[in-house]
């Protein structure tokens, strides 16, 4: 689809004289699912909040020759950078068709807006096909189950023919199937587009990630593949305390455990307590 | 819910369009009649409020300004005509020698009337409504904003009383663009018009509720900022239903004129404006016929038990809408779908079997 790469250089985000992110740079290509993790307040959703236009940024984010900086929310979703939130946003109201249909209208010619749909649009087919909702059509999106919400918000990115997507957290609240299905799904997209995934799930990270950038108190921590990350031994300071053996347990083993269930063994638990505020016990709440 | 059964709208608005234009005038009298006309201009400024509140989220408080636009546009132009080529009879009470005000001046050509009624509150409602919304300006503020809008305007017009009448208004129209207003017969003929523009506005917004825009304008309301990520500027969303209500309120307005035969600050205030928007709710805002038959409701009370029982009649306007808005938030016309849906087995969805049909053309 495209061979622009995302690059992100020095951004700086502050709130008030709070620092959120310090001086950040990462980049992303076509082909690759690129995790972007770290303890709750690194700034990673920060990040993404930068990138989308959604908060003030200094700095550089390019996709290809363009700056993304700068410009207002919708401007960036038209160069074709798309976003899902925390919480899966979707026009409750509406069908699974009218969501997509909605999607997929950014190309479509205001006076079209006024006619009434009469057939569905290829692109919501295929992007329907992908994402399993096929059969959900006609359902109002309100009523879907949590993971489905986080598909058909996937779906929309794939109609909207975005050629960076932005996922924060898009598995939190899934079953063990759901994920993996959630994980395979971001593979295959990534063929073709840029993926860029915000995630504390280290499990669902270890299975899916092609190279990880890890935050830490707004400043890039590490990168790399996810043994190299895994290595490093700052990372599995800030992650663990300084318990190097029981982060080797916990990011390497507990095989089909999710973020909550990592948190709640007894051994992290007893890490979490003793090390670091931001351990263990932040990655299974929500960062703001 | 958001989905209107095409053909069964169709012919409610057909059903609609038979009762006003054909069995009302055969069965009412002229009194009636004009009062029946009065609704159909409330009806008008409420269909508008329907697609800016009901479907766009935005509570428009003040579409006194937009009725009042068209309202005063029209009463200028008719007064005139009764005068002639003279200056009309209220400013020449109180300086013989006065001119003509300068924007009064325009309004003696009829084209130029009919152009102002629709173009004034266009440009009003864009400029007002760009400034608003790009500013993201909405909520409670949006609401205070627009209402104390019709409080200056109705208050500027109560205090320059030499060039529009003050609170006295504007009145005593002879001439409705050349037709005598006092024949019975002419008079059919202006409610007819208001009643065929009544119809015209509820077909207008039965296409923009089933098209793409009428999606985008719901997904607007609930999830404004996830329609931005979608690409969509939320505000020019936003802009062309406020514009659309504005249109329509001026629409009622101006023909609010030939009907009563009156117009003065207090119909188109703070007040009247709320008394708009209570018919809205009534009948419920985001359905299709609510808008209207509630504003024609509301209005047939005002004009029977308001002046026969004035002191309850406030009371029994203030109870409805404790009532309606604690148990039927989305109006009256929510009881029908309530009751259907009840009836209904929970499984069987109308709406699934079209869409699924739809899928497989489209795949194939």
């Amino acid at each position: 689809m495209t061979d622009a790469s995302l690059v992100v250089t020095d951004l700086h985000v502050e709130f008030s004289g709070f620092v959120a992110v310090g001086g950040v740079s990462f980049d992303a290509h076509p082909g690759e699912v690129r995790f972007l993790i770290g303890p709750n307040g690194a700034g990673k959703t920060t990040c993404i909040d930068a990138i989308t236009g959604l908060a003030a940024a200094t700095g550089s984010a390019r996709l290809g020759e363009q700056e993304l900086l700068g410009r207002p929310v919708h401007k960036i979703v038209r160069l074709g950078v798309g976003r899902t939130f925390q919480t899966a946003s979707v026009f409750n109201e509406l069908s699974v068709l009218q969501n997509l249909d909605i999607a997929a209208g950014r190309h479509r010619h205001w006076a079209a807006l006024l006619r009434t749909r009469r057939d569905v649009d290829p692109s919501i087919v295929q992007a329907l096909e992908e994402t399993g909702l096929a059969d959900e059509l006609a359902t109002p999106a309100g009523i879907l189950s949590h993971g489905q919400k986080q598909w058909l918000e996937i779906a929309m990115l794939l109609v909207q023919d975005a050629k960076v997507l932005l996922l924060d957290e898009p598995v939190a609240g899934m079953s063990q199937d759901e994920r993996t299905a959630t994980g395979e799904l971001l593979q295959r997209v990534a063929a073709k587009r840029i993926v860029l995934v915000v995630e504390h799930d280290m499990d669902f990270m270890r299975r899916f990630a092609t190279r990880v950038t890890v935050l830490h108190q707004g400043k890039v921590l590490s990168h790399g593949t996810v043994a190299e990350v895994q290595a490093d031994p700052r990372v599995q300071e800030v992650y663990l305390g300084t318990a190097g053996a029981a982060t080797t347990a916990a990011m390497s083993v507990v095989p089909d455990v999710s973020a909550v269930g990592l948190a709640s063994s007894p051994a992290v638990s007893a890490v979490g307590l003793a090390g670091s505020p931001q351990t263990a016990a932040g990655t299974q709440q929500q960062e703001d | 819910m958001t989905k209107l059964r095409p053909r069964l709208s169709l012919f409610g608005i057909g059903a609609f369009a038979l009762l006003l234009l054909g069995v009302a005038p055969l069965l009412l009298t002229d009194h009636w009649l004009g009062n029946l006309g009065k609704y159909c201009c409330w009806a008008m400024a409420a269909v508008g409020i329907g697609l800016a509140w009901g479907r766009g989220g935005m509570l428009v408080m003040g579409q006194g300004v937009f009725f009042a636009l068209g309202a005063y546009s029209m009463a200028m132009h008719l007064t005139l005509e009764t005068a002639g080529d003279g200056v009309p009879g209220f400013m020449v009470l109180y300086d013989p020698l006065a001119p003509l005000p300068a924007f009064w001046e325009p309004f003696r050509s009829a084209a130029f009337t009919l152009l102002a009624i629709v173009l004034l509150p266009v440009i009003v409602a864009g400029l007002l409504g760009y400034a608003l919304f790009k500013r993201r300006v909405k909520g409670a503020y949006f609401a205070i904003l627009t209402q104390a809008l019709a409080v200056a305007l109705a208050t500027l017009i109560s205090s320059t009383i030499r060039e529009t009448g003050g609170d006295t208004g504007l009145s005593d129209f002879k001439y409705f663009f050349g037709f005598v207003l006092d024949d019975p017969a002419n008079r059919k003929l202006v409610y007819l018009i208001t009643a065929a523009l009544l119809v015209v506005c509820l077909l207008v917004v039965r296409q923009l509720y089933r098209s793409r825009f009428g999606e985008l304008l719901v997904a607007t309301r609930d999830a404004e900022e996830r329609v931005r990520f979608l690409g969509y500027d939320p505000a020019n969303v936003k802009l062309v239903a406020f514009v659309g209500a504005a249109l329509m309120a001026s629409i009622g307005g101006a023909m609010f004129v030939p009907i009563v035969g009156i117009i003065t600050p207090a119909e188109i205030g703070a007040a009247a404006s709320i008394l708009m928007i209570a018919g809205v709710a009534f009948g419920g805002r985001a359905s299709l016929f609510g808008p209207a038959l509630g504003a024609m409701a509301v209005g047939w009370g005002q004009s029977s038990l308001g002046s026969t029982w004035p002191d309850g009649w406030t009371y029994i306007i203030g109870a409805l809408f404790i009532v309606v808005i604690l148990f039927l938030p989305n109006g009256l016309s929510s009881v029908l779908a309530r009751f259907t849906a009840a009836r209904r087995s929970p499984g069987e969805q109308p709406a699934a079997a079209t869409a699924t049909l739809q899928l497989e053309e489209a795949k194939s």
